[in-house]
């Protein structure tokens, strides 16, 4: 299965090409706040001709869907969208908090969870607690709390990684990683195997974070 | 640069997809060498309704939700297979609401190997008389009268603009929203409040009509807003007097617009006047303008009601006015929030057929 996966949910920005069967699994990355929507498909276009690939030789497209910055959210989303209904391929959201794990136990091989939390702004945290083996299914749902809310999982076998922990009161050791596509499109490949890819239409964002607007006391 | 591989090498007709996405309607049309071939839209008022104006992140939101399905609407995947270039709003706009449709523009284009531009939603605008068959030739004034914006233009042809005048303060549209607002209407309640109107003296009430004792064609109606809510506060609040300050206002609103369209139209002698925005679906001020050509000898063209509001319509005709600046390759998905219509510049000819 040949996937092509981005992921603009931080201010990095990067672009994965994975295939197993053929013994590809290359990447962009870049930390390059802004750039998200100049960049991404350029370098899309590189990875491609890099293997000599079309569009059309892929399955499915995939991205992190979130949470994350809400704008580069969409923009993986608008572009991925835009990909997948010209080339005709269903897509596959992952979620941005399991690539950050699967990143983490990348690194850590002796690591059986992993917590993750990231920075969600206005003071708040992006977080969910997941095992090596079931990525696909965090052991809390993802939610976006207080730091101060945030039950932090005892040392141990536990890794602790993201770009939020710094939020926490207390100091804490953890992995600051960024996510990257090439865990999206690892992730992608086997959701995709149990069925999970989605139409175009399906593949937009998952901000975890809904409540953005206040209507005016008066219309309540 | 494609990402088609059995591309066809057959000569074929222009035909654009336009994708809309800068404020709170999302939109998709397809414009060819025979005219508009299709179009839809998602409106988003009601969504905004209940928060008095439009809310960015949730129009942002409801854009991404919106725009496959209506791009699915308007070309199966065989007409797809016929686009050859994709044009969609760069700006002036949201640039969160902005980004969505130069995103999927861009994905799109690279996925069907056509290239992609950015174009000016106010261009688009001021083009969309040419949507109709009764269309004005080049040079004509236009007035363009929305809830963001109120302007006066030179049109010269595509891509040579000139602005004779511009709101200073509120948009008309805006100050018809925020007078329905103080009177009750809800929002948007621009069309409740021209509704309303009809019930009311429009002689009741001497509102200001601003800047117009003044030489030159610029707009002001943020002191004609504070003259309704003194009024309002002033009154007795029964239906008919709201009736009336709803009628005087509308009143002065449109004197405003025809006095300085007369002004425009003495001063340019195109002959030739375009009215395009929400607002120029308002019949009152339709009435008074065609009174107006009548009496001055200008002649009056209107795109049809659904194209006075955003559209993609009038984008995927910008888009093809403007073939010739297509360029090949893989294109970034711009968003230019802060765009002015007069840095733009006629189009690239077209290159003739080898």
């Amino acid at each position: 299965m040949t996937i092509l996966a981005f992921d603009a949910s931080t201010e990095a920005l990067s672009v994965a090409l994975y295939d197993r069967q053929r013994a590809i699994d290359d990447a962009c990355f870049e930390i390059a706040p802004r750039e998200h929507a100049n960049k991404l498909l350029p370098l899309a276009q590189t990875l491609l001709d890099r293997h000599g690939l079309w569009l059309t030789d892929l399955q499915a497209l995939a991205f992190a869907r979130g949470p994350g910055a809400f704008t580069g959210l969409r923009i993986a989303a608008g572009l991925v969208q835009g990909l997948a209904i010209g080339a005709s391929r269903p897509v596959v959201p992952v979620s941005t908090l399991a690539a950050l794990a699967a990143r983490a136990f990348a690194g850590q091989p002796d690591a059986a969870r992993a917590q993750i939390v990231q920075d969600a702004r206005m003071g708040e945290i992006y977080t969910a607690t997941f095992a090596r083996d079931a990525l696909d299914a965090p052991e809390t749902p993802e939610r976006v709390i207080a730091p101060q809310d945030l039950a932090v999982e005892p040392a141990g076998d536990v890794i602790r990684a993201g770009n939020g922990w710094a939020l926490l009161d207390i100091t804490i050791d953890s992995e600051l990683i960024y996510p990257h596509a090439r865990n999206v499109a690892h992730l992608a490949a086997a959701a995709a195997a149990r069925g999970e890819a989605v139409s175009p239409d399906q593949a937009v964002p998952v901000y975890v974070r809904d409540d953005v607007a206040r209507k005016p006391a008066a219309m309540r | 640069m494609n990402n088609t591989p059995e591309i066809s090498t057959v000569q074929r007709g222009t035909l654009i997809l336009g994708i809309e996405s800068s404020c709170d309607e999302t939109a998709v049309a397809l414009y060819g060498d025979d005219g508009l071939a299709g179009h839809a839209l998602h409106s988003q008022v009601a969504l905004h309704a209940d928060y008095g104006g439009v809310v960015p992140e949730l129009a942002s939101r409801d854009h991404i939700r919106k725009i496959t399905p209506l791009i699915e609407t308007v070309c199966d995947s065989a007409r797809r297979a016929e686009i050859t270039g994709i044009a969609y709003t760069r700006g002036p706009g949201l640039v969160g609401a902005l980004l969505v449709g130069s995103a999927v523009a861009s994905g799109l284009g690279m996925s069907l190997g056509v290239p992609v531009l950015g174009v000016h939603h106010m261009e688009g605008h001021l083009l969309s008389p040419l949507l109709e068959d009764a269309a004005p030739a080049f040079p004509y004034t236009a007035l363009l009268v929305s809830g963001g914006h109120t302007l006066l233009v030179a049109v010269e042809g595509v891509g040579a603009y000139r602005v004779l005048g511009k709101s200073i303060d509120d948009a008309v549209g805006e100050a018809f929203d925020k007078a329905a607002k103080m009177l009750g209407l809800g929002y948007p309640g621009g069309p409740a409040l021209a509704a309303l109107a009809e019930q009311g003296d429009p002689g009741a009430y001497d509102f200001p009509r601003p800047m117009t004792k003044r030489p030159g064609l610029d707009f002001s109606f943020s002191g004609l807003k504070t003259a309704v809510m003194l009024a309002i506060k002033a009154c007795d609040g029964t239906p008919q007097v709201h009736a009336d300050i709803a009628a005087s206002f509308q009143q002065a609103v449109i004197d405003t617009l025809v006095i300085k369209c007369r002004r425009a139209m003495r001063d340019s002698a195109t002959g030739r006047l375009v009215v395009a925005g929400g607002v120029g679906a308002n019949q009152a001020l339709r009435d008074r303008l065609g009174a107006a050509g009548t009496t001055d000898g200008f002649a009056l063209y209107y795109p049809r009601q659904a194209f006075c509001t955003d559209n993609a319509a009038m984008i995927a005709l910008a888009g093809w006015l403007r073939r010739g600046d297509f360029m090949p390759g893989i294109a970034a998905a711009q968003a230019t929030a802060r765009w002015s219509l007069e840095t733009l510049v006629p189009p690239r000819p077209t290159k003739p057929v080898s």
